[in-house]
């Protein structure tokens, strides 16, 4: 889950990491009040999860409540990149020495996390890495032994960080750590770390994106869960309780297992198909979450036909098919179905598919799933 | 032969009590895998349909003489679990456990590795293992594996995927291809055992003549394997990756599949074992196929 940056400054504070006085409003009035309440000048700064905010507009200077006014209207429902947005942060100006970058993730090969320091903030990270690698310290650090302060101290002076800074990076490095592991972060940023004129370093912008695995852990992230991006389809989806990503297509996907589901779109693809959607049904396809599935590829006005694939490994092929039936009798499609149903007791389930009395304009049967796709491709696209 | 199960590995479930321990458990005992017993704490002195139950570990191991672990617990509880097994001395752990915080794996993975470097685990979020014949633990159903032959060639699978690793096996079976041994190494981000683990270990098991490899988008542990298989695999290698059109920054389904900052791509895993010498399929059906061509060759 990404997190806008006025969560992830939320999210910093409870680790003690120091970011500006400010506030969010979603109307232009309240931005004024929280301006006014902070402390002129003040920066009002689009809430969008899309990079290069800044040069689209939607980060402005203002020096009094008019001004506020005018950036704020100028700001709220403007489209970065195909995110509108609905929210600002305004926060009291801070005055910039220099600009850092930081930050922790988990790298996967090592198996170890990962911090990246370097001097050169404020920019994009990948730039300054393509055109200066050596600008970047990269230090993994043993998930057993943590990160203490020392390390943290000498990876600012690796990084060439400031003498005057170096101590004030090391304090903030040793809190994002906590913030990474402790808060369950995937990716826990700060771009650009800044020094101030008065010596103190502080987080200016704030990326966090949280594990969802460890939800269970976290109820403060309810207020968090509000506010994610969904459109209409994934909200079906998720109310249901599915695993359910939307995407441009007109061939509806259903398969059981993320590893088939995914497989199922490449293929789709490769017959000239696009697919609408990812639909993860998982290993037991009962009518119930059949009949969910379908409802919520139905809801899909793009859905032109619908490619449910299925291969029984537990889940006996009878089951599926007689959940599929089931679900037929519950849902009423916009679309025809092609399904592939293999592995244990295929033929029993198919079987249980034909004698069920569908008319083949509604469903259609086939043995392997690069011949299902072609089917699926060729029914969408008549 | 097989690799790290075989007919003479005796599995405890921790977790035997619950549903999915006491139904896989009982499943991969009907197989003829030496389900020797089970652990969950509090229920020590019972049974589930006459295996032993036993409050711990410990305790399972000194009364069975365990070698392998089967954890079935809930994510909360399962790295624990995991830990408990490799201090009581289990060699082999595999945790069919889905949605353990990333956290939490890599620090059992980093406690493993610093305090009980002779336990490999297997997993989180993976389907088990089987080495048909001999030994299934986890959640494969055991009747859509080939027995390897005795005259070969049989063929070593591993995968980050279940569902694509029960049709890898049913389309060798329908082959008539024999499998030596079948790995899920799941799909999380910090996967206990990982693809060159398996490729190490099918190289050296005179019983794998050649392997197939099914692995998807995100992380890069596909391409560590194909500079692995370039210096150190011998046997003929087929492949297949998932999530060519999968959309960047989505996790597709399994937390660790996801395409970030342009790496982790199928194209770009396509290409590196391609250019080890692996015969890579555009789809699962096609690296079978390509696999039967392998064997076809090998006979």
């Amino acid at each position: 889950m990404d997190l806008f940056e006025y969560q992830g400054k939320q999210y910093f504070a409870r680790f003690d990491i120091p970011v500006s006085a400010g506030g969010v409003a979603d109307t232009v009035d309240q931005a004024v009040k929280v301006a006014d309440s902070s402390q002129y000048p003040v920066v009002v700064k689009a809430q969008v999860q899309v990079g290069g905010r800044g040069k689209a507009g939607g980060i402005k200077l203002a020096n009094n409540a008019d001004e506020v006014r005018t950036h704020a209207g100028n700001i709220l429902g403007m489209d970065i990149k195909g995110h509108v947005v609905k929210r600002v942060w305004v926060e009291h100006a801070s005055d910039i020495d220099e600009e850092y970058y930081a930050s922790f993730t988990l790298d996967r090969a090592a198996k170890k996390h990962l911090l990246m320091l370097s001097a050169q903030g404020g920019v994009d990270i990948e730039e300054v890495a393509a055109k200066d690698p050596d600008a970047i310290v990269k230090l993994h650090i043993n998930p057993v032994e943590g990160l203490s302060n020392a390390v943290a101290k000498k990876a600012a002076v690796d990084a060439k960080i400031p003498v005057k800074a170096q101590d004030g990076v090391a304090d903030i490095l040793v809190k994002l750590y906590h913030c990474f592991t402790e808060g369950d972060c995937d990716l826990a940023e700060i771009n650009p770390l800044i020094l101030k004129p008065t010596g103190e370093v502080h987080a200016l912008d704030a990326k966090v994106s949280l594990d969802a695995n460890a939800d269970f852990r976290h109820p403060e992230w309810e207020e968090f869960k509000a506010t994610v991006e969904l459109d209409d389809r994934e909200k079906l989806a998720r109310d249901k309780g599915l695993q359910y990503i939307g995407l441009d297509g007109f061939v509806g996907i259903i398969a059981n297992g993320a590893g088939l589901a995914m497989s199922t779109l490449d293929v789709v693809n490769q017959v000239g198909g696009k697919a609408a959607n990812f639909l993860d049904i998982g290993g037991g396809a009962n009518a119930d979450v059949m009949a969910s599935a379908l409802e919520v590829i139905n809801f899909d006005k793009n859905v032109k036909s619908i490619f449910i694939n299925i291969f029984g490994g537990i889940t006996r092929g009878e089951e599926v098919a007689k959940g599929i039936v089931e679900a037929l009798g519950r849902v009423d499609l916009r679309a025809p179905i092609v399904i592939r149903l293999d592995g244990t007791n295929a033929e029993e389930g198919r079987e249980i598919l034909r004698n069920a009395g569908i008319p083949e304009s509604k469903l259609v049967s086939k043995p392997t799933m690069l011949e299902a796709a072609k089917a699926a491709v060729e029914i969408a696209k008549k | 032969m097989a690799i790290f199960v075989n007919e003479n590995t005796k599995v405890i479930v921790q977790g035997l009590t619950g549903g999915q321990g006491k139904y896989h458990g009982l499943r991969n005992k009907a197989y003829g895998t030496q389900v020797v017993g089970g652990v969950t704490p509090g229920k020590g002195g019972t049974d589930v349909e006459g295996i032993p139950v036993f409050n711990s570990v410990a305790e399972a191991v000194a009364a069975t003489g365990a070698t392998a672990s089967f954890v079935a617990v809930p994510p909360k509880a399962a790295p624990a679990a995991t830990l408990e097994a490799a201090q009581a001395g289990i060699g082999f752990v595999v945790c069919i456990t889905e949605g353990i915080p990333a956290q939490d794996e890599a620090r059992t993975f980093n406690t493993l590795k610093r305090d009980f470097a002779s336990t490999r685990l297997l997993g989180p979020n993976c389907p088990g293992i089987i080495s048909p014949g001999k030994c299934n633990i986890g959640i494969t159903a055991g009747e859509i594996a080939q027995s390897p032959s005795s005259t070969g060639p049989n063929v070593g699978i591993v995968s980050r995927s279940g569902t694509l690793t029960y049709q890898a096996l049913y389309e060798l079976k329908q082959l008539g291809i024999g499998v030596s041994t079948c790995v899920g190494i799941g799909g999380d981000p910090v996967p206990g055992t990982s693809f060159i683990d398996c490729l190490a270990e099918f190289e050296k098991d005179p019983e794998t003549h050649a392997i197939i490899m099914i692995g998807e988008i995100g992380g890069s542990a596909e391409e560590e394997a194909a500079d692995f298989i370039k210096a150190s695999v011998s046997k003929p290698m087929s492949a297949y990756i998932a999530g060519v059109t999968a959309p960047a920054g989505k996790k597709m389904g399994h937390a660790g599949a996801i395409v970030s900052g342009g790496k982790g791509t199928a194209q770009g895993k396509m290409d590196a074992l391609r250019d080890a010498g692996v015969k890579v399929g555009l789809n699962p059906t096609e690296a079978g196929s390509l696999m039967s061509d392998i064997v076809k060759g090998l006979r």
